[in-house]
């Protein structure tokens, strides 16, 4: 279904874009992730492709594997009735990647989920901060290698309470 | 705790640096004040905090605050095997299980490949236009009873509770369903179903017309909903909004149209499209959606097929109870599915439905066990409510009430 998409991109970037992965239908493209957001503003923008809405991103994390992070942007063109989904692949502890918020406004809380709960950090998010969880929480919940611990819930406004109550490390 | 309640009196001196980008100039000045609405606010929808930014009256800029009902569902899913999720399903956007049972079973069956009877296909389908209409019934009771249209609240959850009783009387559950299972239903649905939805269908259409009656040309309506919260069409679908709301600004796009998914191509039905993007136009179309709903729901009943509730496929279905008794290989079915459940092909899928409040979709990553490597949620409520400061922008605190009782939003969905 998307293979015209496909083709476009792959002549427009032969050099950035990789694949594509066909699985039950639904057609993936792998992109380096230094070229996202040229390889998204294409697809925006080219008048025969007009993937204008993104559903979503999120983030996999494929612990212990390298490369780790797998970053999914599943866009959708309401002119062509077309679903395409785009993967970044990202390694290390610190993993980091380019915002799309200047292509679609909309990648901006999906960023801050996937950086909240899955630590991938978006270079150049206009409001990079954490979105469910508490300011001060540590470590990325979604990480296959997140520490499991209970947190009591505070019942005061009293911050030396709550810090002396806190389940990590004392310095 | 003296020390500390100073310290609490200077961190809002502090704060206001953080917010710099988010707030204008004039807050840090201090020429506009910086005002919290929610989390405990009755017409927030739930635990949804808005920082907002005020001059006088006026909203300079609201800033969403979500994460107060954040459950981890998605972390909890991947400690269940796959049919143990559905439950957590039911739990996000509390209004509507019944879609969200539905994208998480159509996501698993896609990666399993396996085929609904056609049966299943349509009692799913009915079941979730239902659950439409008793979702649209609580975001019409809510969202006029901010607006002081106090009475309609209870119009709209007396006819709510006739399609609960519908949904205990198929699932046993009146919310938390959990019905529909990867492959087809729980069960078949009971004698006296469809009697049950057809003295529904009966009365119900005099009671739509009741609450347009009320309010569609009601001039206290009519002012405190036309113009308000304007969202065009193109900046509707750059910050993704979807569902009704999109659709209230004049963008034709249903999932149920653009993507069919459980036969509903097979149903013949209008998608309400209004232009203005305000207040009013979604209103009207999620409105309009309840008489659609109604078509569906009447035509899967007159067209719903005999047959098996529940695929044949015994790697996905457990069998019959009767059959342990006679078939080994239906133990050993039974056996499998639960304790180990069943295991997937390596892959990803993300499937797409039309949720009461727009698209919900369901990201899943298998790794070939029996547990999913990742599940993922696209809750519709996220989305539109990240859109909320392009609404707001300069609008009085009294219509960001209608604002948002209009974008609908479960913060149950939105947290997840």
């Amino acid at each position: 279904m998307a293979d015209a998409s496909v083709e476009a991109i792959q002549r427009k970037f032969p050099e950035a874009v990789s694949g594509p992965i066909e699985f039950h239908g639904e057609t993936t493209i792998i992109v380096q992730p230094d070229r996202l957001i040229e390889v998204c503003t294409f697809l925006r923008d080219d008048p025969a492709l007009k993937f204008d809405l993104l559903s979503d991103v999120s983030a996999v994390d494929h612990f212990p594997e390298h490369p780790r992070f797998a970053v999914n942007y599943h866009l959708y063109s309401l002119e062509n009735n077309r679903q395409l989904r785009l993967k970044v692949w990202l390694d290390g502890e610190q993993p980091h990647v380019s915002s799309v918020t200047g292509v679609w406004p909309g990648a901006n809380w999906h960023e801050r989920e996937v950086w909240d709960l899955m630590g991938v950090k978006f270079d150049g998010h206009p409001d990079p901060r954490r979105i469910f969880l508490p300011e001060d929480y540590l470590g990325h919940p979604l990480r296959k290698d997140a520490a499991r611990f209970y947190e009591e819930p505070q019942f005061t406004h009293n911050f030396d309470l709550i810090e002396s109550q806190k389940p990590y490390a004392k310095e | 705790m003296g020390q500390n309640e100073t310290q609490l009196m200077e961190l809002t001196v502090d704060d206001l640096k953080e917010l710099r980008g988010l707030v204008s100039e004039r807050a840090l000045a201090g020429e506009t004040v910086l005002l919290n609405m929610g989390p405990q606010h009755p017409s927030t929808h739930g635990v949804l905090r808005l920082l907002l930014e005020i001059d006088g009256e006026n909203v300079v800029s609201c800033i969403p605050d979500v994460g107060f009902l954040h459950t981890g569902i998605e972390k909890t899913a991947e400690d269940k095997t796959y049919l143990k999720v559905i439950p957590l399903t039911d739990r996000m956007d509390y209004l509507s299980p019944m879609s969200n049972n539905l994208g998480y079973v159509l996501a698993v069956e896609k990666l399993m490949g396996v085929d609904v009877p056609l049966r299943a296909q349509y009692v799913r389908v009915m079941l979730c236009e239902l659950q439409r209409l008793a979702s649209h019934l609580v975001w019409l009771g809510t969202h006029a009873m901010d607006l002081a249209a106090m009475s309609l609240f209870l119009y709209c959850f007396r006819e709510r509770e006739k399609i609960l009783d519908i949904f205990e009387m198929v699932s046993g559950q009146r919310m938390m369903v959990s019905y529909f299972r990867p492959g087809g239903l729980w069960r078949d649905i009971p004698a006296g179903f469809e009697d049950a939805v057809r003295a529904f269908m009966d009365h119900f259409p005099l009671e739509i017309k009741e609450y347009e009656g009320l309010l569609k040309k009601n001039p206290l309506w009519l002012d405190r909903t036309r113009g308000i919260g304007v969202i065009t069409a193109e900046q509707a679908v750059a910050w993704g909004v979807t569902g009704p709301s999109l659709r209230g600004s004049g963008v034709n796009w249903d999932i149920r149209k653009a993507i069919p998914y459980s036969s509903y191509d097979d149903f013949e039905f209008d998608v309400p499209v209004r232009a203005e993007g305000d207040v009013y136009a979604r209103f009207w179309c999620r409105v309009q959606e309840m008489w659609q709903s109604l078509r569906i729901v009447d035509q899967a009943l007159k067209k719903l097929p005999k047959g098996p509730f529940i695929t044949g496929n015994r790697k996905v279905a457990p069998p019959p109870k009767e059959e342990l008794a006679y078939s080994m290989e239906s133990l050993i079915h039974h056996f499998k599915l639960w304790t180990e459940g069943f295991t997937p092909p390596v892959g990803e899928v993300y499937v797409r439905v039309e949720s009461p409040r727009g698209e919900f979709s369901c990201y899943l990553s298998s790794d070939g066990t029996s547990k999913p490597r990742r599940v993922h949620f696209r809750a519709p409520s996220f989305a539109n409510l990240s859109a909320m400061p392009i609404m707001t922008k300069g609008v009085f605190i009294a219509d960001l009430v209608a604002i948002i009782g209009s974008i609908d939003i479960v913060l149950g969905d939105v947290d997840r």
